[in-house]
């Protein structure tokens, strides 16, 4: 019974970081239709940025701060200077982006240096509570805090404001948002701001997680993340997290009872959920 | 006191020259009626004022003020509501959604105006969940012209409302206009003269992206020569 308390707590956290990283995704793309490939490099890069910033001021805090204000930055720079002129075109967007990630992980190295680096938990959040003999790692039950924030605060943004009806019919006609006075380009750019700060986020929270932190973990990860995304139905974000979750369950408990199969199990998953429902598991459009 | 002054204003499209020095103005109060036949630059004129395809050349001003160079959100806060040919629908958001959209305040004076459009075109209310994709043309005609009207606009842009509608429709949609009139300006573009003569006070025609004439709706009435010459009706 304990064991499985913890695996369900790894499995969360886990599903939780994925969700982190895939919601940025499926934000940027089910609201502007965009294909954004380079989303592991804001992740790597949100990674580093919170290792650095943490050795540098020893707040955890202003780390995880600093880093989705760098994962923003780098989605401004992205959205002006690669995303803007390929709007509407996936595969031109496939291109761009994919050597805007390739960039991103190359400049990492050239920042950094070409090495791992190690990650540590904060004093604050390591270790862990014993609660009737189960142990309750304290830095997963944060990131599964976290995930749950970030998953409520998305909901209410694009169900109950008016922005992301706004971004939506942005998407369908920006002429007519803009006529109705609305400055659509601004708009998206805070979106796809938005979705790069998410995945940063969901790097930076990950560095102590995994303990270590190398330039092409962005790769490793944005795979996972375009699985999630895909399980859960384009830019659905109950989709997302949804799937998330599952991957990350899945994962937790394959690795301890079937650890031959863990490796295949998300994209089995995936190759399950399209054939009985291609459009994903949340996903709208058949 | 004109509203709206246009004063010779160029208009490129790529490599074309499409408006090439238009000139008139609309009067508050009044409906003004932008006639001419296909491809003359009616569209293009109103594209134009919107700021969704800048001038090359000429003035624009709105109540005194110059708009011609900036951006077309600052142009629509201005207080100018636009209409546009293809009515410019969101297919996905509900006819509810695209209000919440369109309404930039949510006081008592736009609920009011919304209260009243939702009056004159009841279908909205009744279909005010449905996605406005699904909606009939003469719905999504009314919808398009209920969001420009929503806000405390002192000039709607009106582009053929008329287009592709049944008789019964157009007839229901030119009443609606008519009535807008106590509340702001039009400036309609229409290629339904029948419509437009009952309707207009002003009219402007237009011809290869030049103003050809222009007067009194009521003394166009009467001159067949140029209804017939560049409206192709008698
Ligand atoms: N995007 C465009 N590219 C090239 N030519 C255009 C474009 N839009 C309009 N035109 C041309 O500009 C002229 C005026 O068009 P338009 O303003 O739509 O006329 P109207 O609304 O009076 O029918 C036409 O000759 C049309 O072919
Ligand atoms: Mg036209």
């Amino acid at each position: 019974m304990n064991g499985i308390i913890n695996l369900l707590v790894n499995g969360l956290a886990t599903g939780m970081l994925i969700f982190l990283l895939a919601s940025g995704l499926t934000l940027i793309f089910g609201l502007m239709s965009v294909l954004n490939f380079a989303h592991g490099g804001l992740f790597a890069w949100g990674a580093y940025g919170g290792v650095w910033l943490y050795a540098a001021t020893g707040s955890f805090f202003v780390a995880i701060l600093g880093a989705v204000v760098i994962g923003m930055l780098l989605g401004l720079v992205l959205e002006r200077l690669v995303i803007r002129p390929v709007y509407g075109n996936h595969i031109q967007q496939i291109l761009v982006t994919l050597g805007a990630m390739l960039v991103l992980s190359e400049l990492l190295k050239v920042v950094f240096g070409p090495n791992p680096l190690k990650a540590d938990v904060p004093p604050l959040l390591n270790g862990s509570w014993e609660v009737e003999g189960v142990i309750l790692i304290k830095y997963r039950l944060f990131i599964i805090c976290i995930g749950a924030i970030v998953f409520a605060g998305l909901l209410f943004v694009l169900k109950r404001t008016k922005i992301g009806l706004i971004v939506r019919a942005g998407v369908m006609n920006p002429e007519m948002v803009q006529a109705l006075g609305i400055p659509i380009r601004r708009v998206f750019t805070l979106v796809f701001m938005a979705g790069a700060g998410l995945a940063a986020l969901g790097g930076a929270l990950l560095a102590p997680y995994s303990g270590v932190i190398f330039a092409e973990m962005g790769m490793q990860f944005a795979i996972l993340a375009f699985i999630v995304v895909v399980i859960g139905g384009m830019g659905s974000i109950q989709g997302s997290a949804f799937a998330a979750l599952l991957v990350g369950l899945s994962g937790a408990f394959m690795a301890y009872y079937v650890p031959e199969l863990s490796l295949a199990a998300n994209m089995l998953l995936m190759v399950i959920v399209l054939l009985i429902k291609p459009s994903g598991l949340f996903g709208a459009k058949g | 006191m004109t509203l709206l002054q246009v004063r010779g204003i160029e208009t490129h499209i790529g490599q074309y020259h499409i408006l090439q020095g238009v000139t008139f103005e609309v009067v508050p109060g009044e409906i003004t009626v932008l006639l001419g036949r296909n491809g003359a630059g009616k569209t293009t004129t109103l594209r134009s004022i919107m700021g969704l395809n800048p001038v090359s050349k000429g003035e624009i001003s709105f109540q005194g003020e110059r708009v011609e160079a900036l951006p077309t959100h600052r142009i629509s806060r201005q207080g100018i509501g636009y209409v546009p040919e293809d009515q410019g629908i969101f297919p996905d958001l509900t006819v509810g959604e695209t209000m919440r959209i369109a309404m930039r305040l949510n006081d008592d004076h736009t609920k009011a105006r919304l209260e009243w459009v939702l009056e004159l075109f009841p279908d909205l209310h009744k279909f005010w969940g449905r996605k406005s994709g699904l909606l009939s043309g003469g719905q999504k005609q009314m919808l398009a012209i209920s969001r420009a009207y929503v806000n405390d606009n002192r000039l709607l842009l009106i582009d053929e409302p008329s287009k592709g509608l049944a008789p019964i429709m157009v007839e229901k949609l030119m009443l609606a206009i008519e009535q807008m009139k106590a509340k702001t300006t039009v400036l309609l573009v229409e290629q339904n003269f029948m419509m437009a003569s009952r309707i207009g006070h002003r009219y402007y025609l237009m011809d290869e992206g030049r103003i050809v004439s222009e007067g009194m709706m009521a003394e166009l009435q009467q001159d067949e020569a140029t209804r017939r010459k560049y409206l192709g009706i008698a």
